[in-house]
């Protein structure tokens, strides 16, 4: 790892003005993704911010239709949280699946939107659920926020704070991990808000990162059953192929991920 | 260069380190608590775990300066002078190691799952729950026995304290 400077921020203020300050400054949230970088020398921030002991930043709360989780919540603990669990029991699903146990008890969801790695389970439920990004600057609809791989609507310098997922009426996610990394081949997080609108997004299988799948969601706008999803056909097209999958291989698991996910949803 | 203050294993300690130094490395190199490993320095294969506030974490993947205030517990840290942790025991009497190198690790994984499941643990679930730690040697048999087995000996220790 090249030579950094860190600092601990002890507000989301002050952790704006360290990063105005340094010259290439990074956000450091639970550091799953970043350190590994840092230390492959992929990158190397003149400065390090630490937002996660930041104590605004940190928890899960429900209220009326809403769940709110604070951006520098660990994985771990989404995944236990009893509000979590009952508002948007999926949701809390897709955090006990994200990398093991250790990474589970560092990770963020900040830092994972953030990062926007295009195989990872975030941003599947973000989108899926429409959720909404706030930042210290203004709020992000998920619709606007997620463009391409690695790529968001954050400006240099925005931090995340929390994300409101509404609350839906049906949810489910299902994922086919990569064996050794645990991140998503493909994975795919489904949902029927309180209004009857079907979104369905996937994560792991376009080269453009996560991606709604309209042709499924029609399907299940029409019948909410695993079996809809038999007749749809998913085009091979701008998916990713490497060597743990082809993309024609990639299209079909978005279909049986999918059905999974209804299946799981009820 | 930043002090880091923080507890390791119930002592308090101040060590001044460069910004960019692992956790791991403030422990093995400074304080000369060698027996957490750095296997793949990749944070996938978990011989580094280490007990930060009682979640077992990788201790390749933290800044020294992240665990500033924190408390860690290390392998060093479980035993009661000669009496070896009721995890360390078990992976002894289950012969759930045969080069070591993953031990510590392990260990450590294993007593966090522990303290989670409680009296609820299976072998399936301790399979899964240590999908974060990686051994090239065992096949994994000998140490799901050995956490299994633990698991009865703390609930057993939990109770007579």
């Amino acid at each position: 790892m090249y030579q950094t400077t860190y600092h601990r921020a002890s507000s989301v203020d002050e952790a704006a003005s360290l990063f105005a300050k340094g010259s290439e400054a990074k956000f450091l949230a639970g550091g799953q993704t970043l350190l590994p970088v840092m230390k492959q020398r992929l990158a190397a921030p003149s400065d390090v911010i630490d937002l996660g002991k930041i104590k605004d930043l940190i928890g899960v709360e429900a209220s009326g239709d809403t769940l709110t989780i604070k951006a520098a919540t660990p994985h771990y603990d989404v995944a236990t949280s009893d509000a979590a669990k009952k508002a948007i029991p999926a949701l809390a699903y897709l955090a006990s699946l994200i990398g093991d146990p250790a990474v589970r008890y560092r990770g963020t969801i900040g830092g994972s939107l953030a990062n926007n790695d295009p195989a990872a389970d975030y941003p599947a439920a973000t989108l899926a659920l429409g959720a909404t990004i706030k930042t210290n600057k203004r709020t992000i609809a998920a619709d606007d926020y997620f463009q391409g791989l690695f790529a968001t609507a954050l400006e240099d310098g925005e931090i995340i704070t929390q994300v409101s997922f509404p609350v839906p009426a049906k949810a489910g996610y299902a994922k086919f991990p990569h064996p050794a990394s645990r991140f998503a081949l493909t994975g795919v997080f489904v949902a029927q808000t309180k209004s009857g609108e079907v979104r369905v997004a996937a994560t792991g299988a376009s080269q453009s990162g996560v991606m709604r799948v309209p042709a499924i969601e029609a399907a299940l706008k029409a019948n909410w059953s695993p079996a809809a999803i038999d007749s749809v056909s998913i085009s091979a097209s701008g998916l990713l192929s490497d060597i743990h999958g082809s993309s024609d291989y990639r299209a079909n698991l978005v279909k049986v991920m999918a059905q999974r996910a209804v299946a799981a949803a009820g | 260069m930043s002090t880091v203050k923080l507890t390791v294993n119930g002592k308090a300690v101040a060590v001044d380190v460069e910004d960019r130094t692992l956790l791991v490395h403030l422990l093995r190199d400074h304080l000369n608590l060698t027996g957490t490993h750095v296997g793949c320095d990749t944070s996938q294969c978990g011989a580094c775990v280490v007990h930060i506030d009682g979640r077992a974490v990788k201790s390749c993947t933290m800044l020294a300066g992240q665990a500033d205030g924190a408390d860690v517990t290390t392998i060093e840290g479980i035993a009661k002078g000669d009496e070896l942790h009721p995890m360390q025991a078990a992976f002894r009497d289950n012969h759930g190691l045969q080069c070591g190198y993953c031990t510590p690790g392990m260990i450590m994984s294993a007593i966090d799952i522990v303290h989670r499941y409680g009296g609820q643990l299976d072998e399936a679930t301790v399979r899964h729950e240590l999908e974060g730690n990686i051994c090239r040697c065992t096949g994994y048999h000998n140490i799901v026995k050995a956490v299994l087995d633990a698991a009865g000996r703390m609930k057993v220790a939990q109770a007579a304290e």
